[in-house]
């Protein structure tokens, strides 16, 4: 017998706006499992890994913490996304972003203005629109694949960052140690929950879902944006530039990033350190087709991630599990994500396959 | 001929989810009998011919081959019966040749040692003129064609099917192909032909069976039958042909295209070469051409998708466009009507009213500061649907929802409320039913006579010589001189179409040396 999968006749649209929700239980279920197979009770671990970390306010707020650049950048991912256009490398324009906006910081060390932070964060999104340029005048230019150009260059950023954390930006008086000086308090982002880490941060980051949204469904650089991703013909029938959406995505997305990477810098963090984000721009990636490339989804899509970085921090502390789990969590869930989509598209039937020249030339007979 | 038909079909019925697309059909092909299926678009044609050729099951009936019930469960045992299908759309890979292209496509055994010196012997014996070893990419359509007849050939079919064999012929290469037919069909191969072309049918074939919404409606002796008579059965109403009101008055041009020189972007594309011709206001200009002549290119070139150097060579009403976009196009007055309606004309996943936009942003007004207005979209898309008679639910509902007919009167609606000065249509009634292709020619010809330029770009020869007043002929992307209709004749444009003097069969024959 052999498994195979065959086109459906329509795909279900009801289910596109479930398989997130399918893929969320199947995790969980596979999860389970996992933590029976390491020899803790499955019930408890799933409490500590999903329920603990949010049963405080300041749980709660942590999460959003988090959440926080997992919006950001994945709004911004969904918008290229969308359009067809693959920005792997948010990881590197956020790390820009950290670096322009600490740069800001420190050479204003002394400085104390309210046009610190706005300056802060204008450098950080600049910093990661300069990055998402390379690619993005690579591929209009050259027609590379931004694909490979952007992710390439997150590792780029990696090692500047490092170059600059031990040497100009090290704390002069920091024992030698790879760290920048800690940002004064007008250089950190303001808190809006009293007694929470909780910063404005989190705000901006609904804003900025809200003005994509608004975007994506009104506007006319939101309609170009589909029209290309579901049909480039009809875009250029309609005298829609390609390259200017390449551009105007990749630095929508890459400034997103850095501003991400910014905020990162002057609100939970507070310093320029060796590593800003734990993976927040490649998690970013699973955030937005979790979210269905869609703002609001994102954002749902966005705290739900979260999580799976606080329980992992929680699962570790209360249940000694090891702190691979979150990763493990992020992997599973995009696989069942992937696995419902797929399925969404196809069903699986049984049976020899039928001659191969058959699926290929069906749709010639009129 | 013998009393025992080669195939047989008894009550076929298929259904899919929400459409019965055979219904009760039942069909006899006699042996040396070329046998005409009839239908629009939707009828079943399809349906029917997967499930002889083993694509498809049917929920009930019975196939009887040479007599005897058959199963046919896939395509090869279709083959190794004896039946061979020539497909509307090849199915080549471009960068092999000839040769190796026919090897794929047939059992192993065939494709063994002397493969080339029996591809030769079957394309002398049937005046199919092909070379084994050339590539595929550097044929045109009619030879690429003759690969698959060919292929098909190879495998002694006792029932040949030709999907729309036709609609990428010259008249003359049109011809060969009926006389390779009706040569095999004297040696006793049972054809069954598809199309919708009715004098063609007339012409060429011995029974035709008629169908309309999965069911067989009338088998009928073509020749009995005036192409007319044939298309109300097809359509099972009557059909009303475009009526052309006397020669309006023409006007200034408003279209001018002088000496317009492109390299194709492609390489196996057309070049364009020292183009000239004008679109006066109130006339149609009809551009005939077999498939793969600079059609293309010449309409990606007028439409701005491509831009030219010399932004001379192209004025709309006064205005040098040659190096603007489409938008610039429209906004002094021109209109599109690609050849491609799903994913060229109209997005397929968008709704009508964002379709509806899509075209119509610039000159309806749908923009205010980079917003999309969505209310006055709709209603413009409303307005589409009403006027033009579009069959669909709602303008919610996406456009890959209608069929090619009611998107095709769709987006030549979208085009036309938007007054243009000029409009250009590239096949504009390819694949569309009759009736809808009717009504689309119909406006077109209201277009002019209301006081707009209209140039139709089309492989359709029969849609020219009814709707166009001045035809030319685009042949490896040169455009002949344009003509009054009346004053030209079939074979005169065919001959133009095949590249004036060489016949293309003297021009096949010749590569072959």
């Amino acid at each position: 017998m052999l498994i195979r999968l065959e086109p459906r006749a329509e795909a279900s649209r009801a289910m596109v706006y479930q398989s997130p929700l399918i893929a969320v239980v199947l995790t969980l279920i596979a999860g389970m499992i996992m933590f029976r197979i390491l020899g803790t009770d499955p019930l408890q671990a799933v409490h500590a890994f999903f329920i603990e970390p949010i049963s405080t306010v300041q749980g709660l707020a942590e999460l959003l913490i988090k959440a926080t650049p997992l919006i950001l950048i994945g709004v911004g991912l969904a918008l290229g996304f969308q359009a067809n256009i693959w920005n792997i490398g948010a990881e590197g324009q956020l790390t820009l972003g950290a670096i322009f906006g600490g740069i800001v910081a420190l050479a204003f060390f002394d400085v104390e203005s309210i046009f610190l932070l706005p300056a802060m964060l204008i450098a950080g999104i600049v910093g990661g629109m300069l990055w998402a340029a390379v690619p993005a005048f690579l591929k209009t230019r050259y027609n590379t694949n931004e694909i490979l150009t952007s992710l390439m260059l997150v590792y780029v950023s990696f090692l500047l960052l490092s170059y600059l954390i031990t040497g100009p930006l090290r704390d002069p008086d920091g024992f030698n140690f790879p760290e920048s000086r800690l940002f004064h308090d007008s250089a950190l982002l303001p808190i809006i929950l009293e007694g929470t880490r909780l910063h404005l941060g989190f705000l901006v980051a609904l804003l900025f879902a809200v003005l994509a949204w608004l975007m994506i469904v009104k506007h006319i650089i939101g309609f170009q944006i589909k029209v290309i991703g579901m049909a480039p013909a009809a875009a250029s029938f309609a005298g829609f530039k390609e390259k200017k959406l390449v551009w105007l995505t990749l630095l929508i997305s890459g400034g997103a990033a850095g501003l991400a990477g910014a905020i990162e810098v002057s609100g939970p963090i507070g310093q320029v350190i060796p590593v800003v984000s734990p993976g927040y721009g490649f998690t970013a990636i699973i955030v937005a087709f979790l979210g269905r490339l869609h703002p609001i989804g994102v954002v749902l899509a966005g705290i739900l991630m979260a999580l799976t970085y606080l329980g992992g921090d929680s699962a570790q502390i209360t249940m000694n599990l090891p702190n691979a789990v979150t990763g493990v969590f992020q992997g599973m869930l995009l696989f069942f994500l992937l696995a419902s989509d797929v399925l969404i598209r196809y069903r699986i039937k049984l049976g020899a396959p039928r001659v191969r020249e058959v699926t290929q030339r069906q749709e010639g007979v009129t | 001929m013998t009393d025992t038909p080669r195939l047989e079909l008894i009550g076929i019925t298929k259904a899919y989810p929400g459409v019965v697309a055979n219904n009760n059909v039942s069909l006899k092909v006699m042996p040396g009998e070329i046998h005409a299926l009839l239908g629009e678009n939707g009828a079943g044609k399809s349906t029917l011919v997967k499930f002889i050729y083993g694509v498809q099951k049917a929920d009930s009936g019975i196939l009887k081959w040479e007599g005897a019930v058959t199963d046919i469960p896939n395509p090869n045992v279709a083959r190794k019966l004896g039946v061979g299908m020539v497909f509307q759309h090849f199915s080549l890979f471009d960068a092999m040749t000839v040769e190796e292209n026919i090897a794929l496509g047939i059992s192993p055994e065939l494709a063994k040692s002397g493969l080339t010196q029996r591809i030769i012997d079957i394309s002398t014996q049937y005046g199919l003129p092909l070379e084994p070893d050339r590539y595929v990419h550097t044929l045109s359509v009619g030879e690429r064609q003759r690969i698959e007849v060919v292929r098909c050939l190879l495998q002694d079919p006792r029932l040949l099917i030709m999907d729309e064999p036709t609609s990428v012929l010259t008249p003359q290469e049109v011809e060969v192909l009926f006389q390779t037919l009706r040569q095999l069909a004297a040696d006793g191969v049972s054809i069954l032909y598809i199309s919708h072309k009715l004098q063609e049918i007339k012409d060429l074939c011995h029974t035709a069976t008629i169908m309309r919404m999965g069911k067989v409606v009338a088998d009928c002796n073509p020749a009995e039958e005036t192409p007319r008579s044939m298309a109300e059965m097809m359509m099972g109403g009557n059909l009303t042909p475009p009526e052309r009101t006397a020669n309006a008055a023409l006007g200034a041009p408003q279209l001018i295209v002088k000496g317009l020189s492109v390299i194709a972007s492609d390489s196996h594309g057309t070049d364009l070469k020292e183009i000239d011709f004008e679109v006066r206001t109130g006339e149609i200009l009809g551009i005939a051409g077999i498939a793969g002549n600079g059609q293309q290119e010449l309409m990606d070139v007028l439409s701005g998708e491509v831009l030219v150097d010399d932004p001379k060579s192209i004025t709309i009403d006064g205005n040098s466009v040659g190096g603007s976009g489409p938008n610039r196009r429209r906004s002094v007055g021109m209109a599109f009507v690609p050849e491609e309606r799903l994913g060229h004309g109209a997005v397929p996943q968008m709704s009508l009213w964002e379709n509806a936009f899509l075209s119509g942003a610039t000159r309806m007004n749908l923009l205010s500061n980079g917003f999309m207005r969505i209310r006055e979209s709709e209603d413009y898309a409303s307005t589409i649907v009403e006027e033009f008679r579009v069959k669909t639910p709602g303008i919610a509902n996406v456009a890959a929802s209608l069929s090619g007919g009611n998107l095709q009167k769709f987006i030549i609606g979208r085009e036309i409320l938007q007054k243009p000065g000029i409009i250009i249509a590239l096949q504009p009634t390819w694949g569309v039913d009759a009736g809808s292709a009717a009504a689309i020619r119909q406006s077109l010809i209201d277009l002019a006579a209301n006081g707009a330029a209209v140039l139709v770009i089309s492989q359709d020869l029969e849609e020219l010589f009814e709707i166009a007043d001045r035809l030319s002929v685009i042949c490896e992307g040169r455009l002949s001189p344009g003509r009054k209709t009346e004053d030209v004749n079939v074979d005169e444009i065919g001959l133009l179409m095949g590249g004036v003097a060489n016949d293309p069969i003297t021009e096949a024959a010749a590569h072959a040396d």
